[in-house]
């Protein structure tokens, strides 16, 4: 796949289709693959990857560049197209500026679940194809990508391209393996157990603002978290509060406008499940309001910004 | 907060100017009484209400906190009420989910009109809290006063 | 900083005796920005409101805190009060300190404490509060009137008599709706077309009144007091300005054979037609489905004998613009169509007929020149059954609508009395599930049908209509009388319901009106604002807003003329200056705020921003007309970076009120 979509990506800059392209190439270290503009075929030929790290979703960065001039080729996994869809429902992405070339995915690894497997003291390998081959200090070793899968990818809601321009690989279908359990095991316990939980994971936040920043959702052109006038700024994590509040916000702003990309999740370097507070938001509106998934349409009004005459009401604590 | 040893909650009541505010006037009116910890604010409709008032009411030592405006089909901006309910159910459950209490939050939809069911309301909504007691989860202790 | 001046009032006893006044104001007097703190006995009085004013003066304050009974009683009081010594009226806050304090805390020290929290949130409040200007809107003195039947020919004409221009736009090629069709109305038996028709000729001699008939509504923009309509105007393939109505034309053309849309199909009239005699404008028009010519190029026997040279078989279709101020719907209604109704024989038999056919039949100019002849073999009927309710109050089912249609019951009566008036050798039944009557006169018209008439009136609803042998054999219900009824009858009539015009629902989506789930358009307030429509400027005339009788319509078309002159006296619309706004800078443009405003009132441009390295940027962003917006705040909650903020009801305002209460 890898060779594809360097084929691809040259053709399309050598065609004139496309004036840059949107990609990931390895960074500081081999999994740590990052997100990248390339400019020329010598460099695509150099620096350009799609392997079983390539997690990072590409579509929150066609904001700023579909609105410099030329056309952007950008490869979009389908978690990323979900993204990239529901951004041009927002009309936060100029569609005309870009091209879009959609590309299957086998569902990307998780280092930490790597290392946790025995595998240290990596040094290189392939990572594409459905047999990760690692070198490292002690040797090579291979691991199945399917045991090397990140939670979001284990939990994967669809392979299914939603918008592309062209194709490369197999059109995939909507997945159904109970992304919600999660969600629902923390639902079944207490207050003080959920609270418990929750003070746990969120305690560990230390505000880097990585989730906020690399959301697709959280694209403001400026956050209420950096603006002096929205009465909740703050930059440091000063109290566990904060924390609650930062994230309860966070959550509630793409409430009905999440993908469940779990791109938030992949990034902390607390590694806060932050991607459930999204899925508790998911799962209620799919209960309440109807099935809905962001990003899978064009033109289906977000349950937040709708309403039925039938709703039913906030429900009530059982003391009230 | 304690007065003489005893749990006086704080209760922030969100009242939308056409339905509820009148109600909690009538009631008023009526001289039907509810507690003074309940203190009013006047906002123009329930849609007006951003979650963010919520969690900051929370964050500075609010026991509860109540939204109370038209019934749905009665908004005065016609749609209103029926946003706002959406809202408050996913940030509700939101709030449940990170294991605050369900009961320091509540909807209830008040016409201008139902004087009584305000005081009423506002009798049962005190109670819950000072059986729930004081907010310790999301109270922000640097904002706490002595 | 501001210089905050509190004024505790005790409303004689009724705040003093369970608050502390003076320690109120004691209190207040050390919050930051209190520069004045006093407490007077009456503070709306004209004293007291002296009072106010001068401290205004004397201390330069530039905001105030009233802690009094509640806003909603003498806000606007306060508010001209600090506007005459100075101040803008929206640098004035209220703390509810009767109503929702010193009426409902017995214990004086409580009610002290709360009063003082209060007072302290309207300071924290008004701490934010900026200068708020009223904006205005010019008004153009100008109505439309859409829809051109009786509902909107008397609303036009009560404008007009006030002196306003108003326009009629009817996609007809007459004026007149549905009351032309209709024989003779209830419960004075009068004629309709007597009644109709002159006003009728007064709305086309009325100079203030322009017709376009033949027209529709192709687009609605702008808001209160400044529409622009796009008006699209059909080809008649008839000069308006040349033809004289002289219908020799429709005597001389050709093509005979075109179902009659006036006399509902009854009979038939030629491709090139004027609807009725008295049609305003008089003017013919080419059925293009049905004309030879238009078809297929040969004819032209219409251009022949006009010596008016009207005929002109290239017209086209035109657009015109034309400002409004004001716009009354007033698009009528239908009955539905009853092809669902399959067990009363309707597409079966032709002697099977709505009410509205039953008119046309029975009228002097309709198809049997006013004499009651079966559809069928034009044979005078002796056995006539009524069935009520057909499509009214279907609860829940597929077909039909859930609501009573209101004019059958009345209109039925009127049938069954005019007919064994003109009859007496026929027996009529009326098959119903109840006899409706709400109305001055209506009950003793339905009483005279039974007692005077003889109408056979029975409760209980026809199961089947079968046609056989020239009859039809109706089964029904007795329900008072317990049995099963066989009648062979030799017509039957239904009153189908009725629903609002198909033209309706997209009509509402351009004027940004709200419906109900059946079409009909919904009311600003169901009692108390019941002609105007929650859109600002749109106003409802007629049964486009629910079922209604003719004397119902026109007390409706004058009233909501009455809402319409009202809004056109005023040159200008001072808005509410509590409205949102939205911060350029911070705006996402993602429409989130369009999609819950009630009102329309958020519009998108594209703006060009400076970007980095003298770049410009072009961004959409969102724009909020204040003449439309009401202020309730929906977009300040949707809007997910907080661009959106509402004026006087500011997100820093509510939160500081909080903080002060929660301190």
């Amino acid at each position: 796949m890898q060779e594809q979509v360097r084929a691809k990506a040259k053709a399309l800059l050598e065609s004139g289709v496309c004036d840059r392209i949107l990609a990931w190439k390895t960074g500081e270290f081999f999994y740590d693959v990052t997100p990248a503009v390339f400019t020329s075929v010598e460099e695509i030929d150099r620096d350009l990857v799609y392997n079983a790290f390539c997690g990072a979703n590409l579509s929150k960065y066609l904001i700023a560049e579909s609105r410099k001039g030329g056309k952007v080729g950008a490869f979009l996994k389908p978690c990323d197209t979900y993204s990239f869809q529901q951004l041009l429902k927002e009309h936060r992405i100029r569609r005309e500026n870009t091209y879009i070339v959609g590309v299957a995915c086998e569902g990307m690894a998780d280092i930490e679940t790597i290392r946790a497997a025995g595998i240290k003291g990596v040094t290189g390998g392939d990572f594409t194809g459905e047999t990760l081959t690692f070198e490292t200090l002690y040797g090579a070793k291979t691991m199945a990508r399917a045991e090397a899968l990140a939670e979001r990818c284990k939990f994967c809601k669809s392979k299914k391209l939603v918008i592309f321009d062209e194709l490369l690989g197999e059109q995939g279908e909507e997945q159904d393996v109970g992304r919600f359990d999660e969600v629902k095991r923390l639902e079944a316990m207490s207050d003080e157990e959920r609270f418990a939980f929750w003070q746990q994971e969120l305690s560990k936040c230390i505000r880097c603002n990585a989730c906020r920043n690399v959301c697709p959702a959280c694209s403001c052109e400026k956050c209420v978290f950096d603006n002096p006038n929205s009465g909740v700024e703050n930059k440091a994590a000063a109290s566990s509060f904060e924390e609650q509040l930062f994230h309860i916000i966070r959550a509630f702003h793409v409430a009905g406008r999440c993908t469940d990309c779990g791109e938030c999740s992949r990034v902390c370097p607390q590694h806060i499940p932050l991607h459930l507070l999204n899925r508790k938001f998911i799962k209620d509106i799919n209960e309440i309001y109807g099935p809905y998934q962001a990003g899978a349409d064009a033109d289906t009004r977000p349950p937040l910004l709708t309403y039925e005459t039938g709703d039913p009401e906030p429900r009530r604590g059982d003391a009230g | 907060m304690q007065v003489n040893g005893q749990f006086q909650p704080t209760i922030v009541a969100f009242c939308c100017n056409w339905c509820s505010y009148a109600g909690a006037d009538l009631s008023g009116t009526n001289r039907l009484q509810y507690p003074a910890n309940v203190k009013i604010i006047r906002i123009p409709c329930s849609c007006r209400l951003n979650p963010m008032f919520i969690l900051r009411a929370f964050q500075r030592g609010a026991d509860g906190v109540i939204l109370c405006g038209c019934h749905p089909g009665d908004c005065h901006y016609t749609s209103g009420n029926y946003f706002a309910r959406r809202r408050m159910t996913l940030l509700f459950n939101m709030l449940e989910f990170l294991g605050i209490e369900r009961e320091r939050t509540r909807v209830e939809w008040v016409s201008a009109a139902e004087g009584a069911k305000f005081a009423a309301t506002m009798n049962d909504f005190v109670a819950t809290i000072t059986r729930l007691g004081e907010n310790k989860r999301l109270e922000d202790l640097r904002c706490k006063s002595k | 900083m501001q210089r905050i001046g509190v004024f505790v009032c005790w409303c004689g006893s009724n705040i003093a005796a369970t608050v502390d006044v003076e320690a109120v104001s004691q209190a207040l007097s050390h919050e930051a920005g209190v520069v004045f703190s006093t407490n007077y006995q009456y503070m709306c009085s004209q004293a007291g409101q002296e009072m106010i004013q001068a401290a205004i003066h004397e201390h330069r304050l530039t905001g105030v805190v009233i802690c009094s009974c509640s806003p909603r009683m003498h806000e606007n009081t306060f508010r001209k009060t600090c506007e005459r010594a100075g101040i803008n009226p929206y640098m004035v806050e209220i703390a509810n300190i009767r109503e929702q304090c010193s009426w409902i805390h017995k214990d004086k020290a409580v009610g002290t404490e709360k009063a003082i929290i209060l007072g302290r949130a309207a300071i924290a409040k008004v701490l934010l509060n900026a200068p708020l200007t009223a904006g205005t809107s010019p008004v153009t003195k100008r109505a439309l009137v859409i829809g051109g039947g009786i509902a909107g020919i008397q609303t036009a004409l009560d404008i007009a008599d006030a002196g306003f221009e108003v326009d009629i736009v009817e996609k007809e090629p007459t004026i007149g709706g549905k009351m032309t069709q209709i024989d003779k109305t209830f419960p004075t038996l009068d004629c309709a077309a007597c009644i109709l028709t002159p006003k009728m000729v007064d709305a086309a001699q009325n100079e203030k009144i322009k017709i376009y008939a033949y027209s529709q509504v192709e687009a609605v923009k702008g808001f209160v007091g400044n529409f622009t309509v796009t008006i699209r105007r059909k080809a008649r393939y008839v000069d308006e300005e040349k033809c004289t109505g002289c219908g020799l034309c429709t005597e001389k053309c050709p093509q005979k054979k075109v179902p009659n849309a006036f006399n509902l199909g009854l009979d038939t009239r030629r491709a090139i037609y004027i609807p009725f005699a008295q049609a305003v404008p008089k003017i013919a028009t080419i059925d293009a489905d049905y004309c030879t010519m238009l078809k297929t190029g040969k004819c032209g026997v219409c251009s022949k004998v006009c010596t008016a040279g009207a005929i002109d078989y290239h017209q086209q279709d035109t657009l015109i613009e034309e400002h409004y101020g004001a716009i009354v719907v007033a698009t009528g209604y239908n009955p539905i169509q009853l092809d669902q109704f399959d067990e009363f024989a309707y597409s079966h038999s032709p002697d099977v007929v709505t009410s509205l056919e039953l008119e046309r039949l029975m009228n002097a100019a309709g198809p049997t020149g006013g004499t009651l002849l079966r559809p069928s073999d034009k044979t005078h009927p002796h056995t006539l059954v009524f069935v009520q309710c057909v499509g009214s109050r279907c609860d829940g089912g597929e077909k039909g609508k859930p609501y009573c249609s209101k004019i059958c019951c009345m209109y039925t009566a009127k049938h069954a009395m005019l007919i064994r008036e003109k009859y007496p050798d026929t027996e009529v039944y009326v098959f119903y599930i109840d006899v409706r009557t709400p109305g001055k006169n209506f009950d003793e018209f339905y009483r005279r049908a039974v007692e005077e008439y003889g109408v056979h009136y029975i409760k209980g609803m026809v199961g089947k209509v079968t046609p056989q042998n020239g009859k039809l054999y109706v089964q029904a219900a007795d329900l008072l009388g317990g049995q099963q009824l066989k009648i062979e009858a030799d017509m039957v009539v239904l009153a189908a319901a009725i629903e609002p015009d198909k033209s309706a629902r997209p009509l509402a989506t351009m004027l940004t009106a709200s419906m109900d789930t059946n079409d009909f358009f919904t009311e600003a307030h169901p009692k108390l604002r019941p002609v105007e429509s929650p859109t600002a400027g749109i106003f409802l005339s007629g049964a486009c807003q629910g079922p209604k009788d003719i004397p119902e319509t026109v007390a409706q078309a004058g009233a909501a003329a009455s809402k319409v002159i009202g809004l056109l006296v005023k040159d200008h619309l001072v808005c509410n200056p509590c409205v949102a706004e939205s911060n350029e800078l911070m705006c996402n443009g993602c429409s989130a705020c369009e999609k819950v405003c009630p009102y329309g009132a958020i519009t998108y441009i594209d703006k060009e921003f400076r970007g980095p390295n003298r770049t410009t940027l072009l961004r959409r962003i969102a724009q909020v007309n204040p003449a439309v917006c009401q202020g309730c705040g929906a977009c300040t909650v949707a809007c997910p970076s907080g661009a959106m903020d509402l004026k006087g009801f500011s997100n820093g305002q509510i939160m500081a009120e909080v903080d002060a209460i929660c301190r």
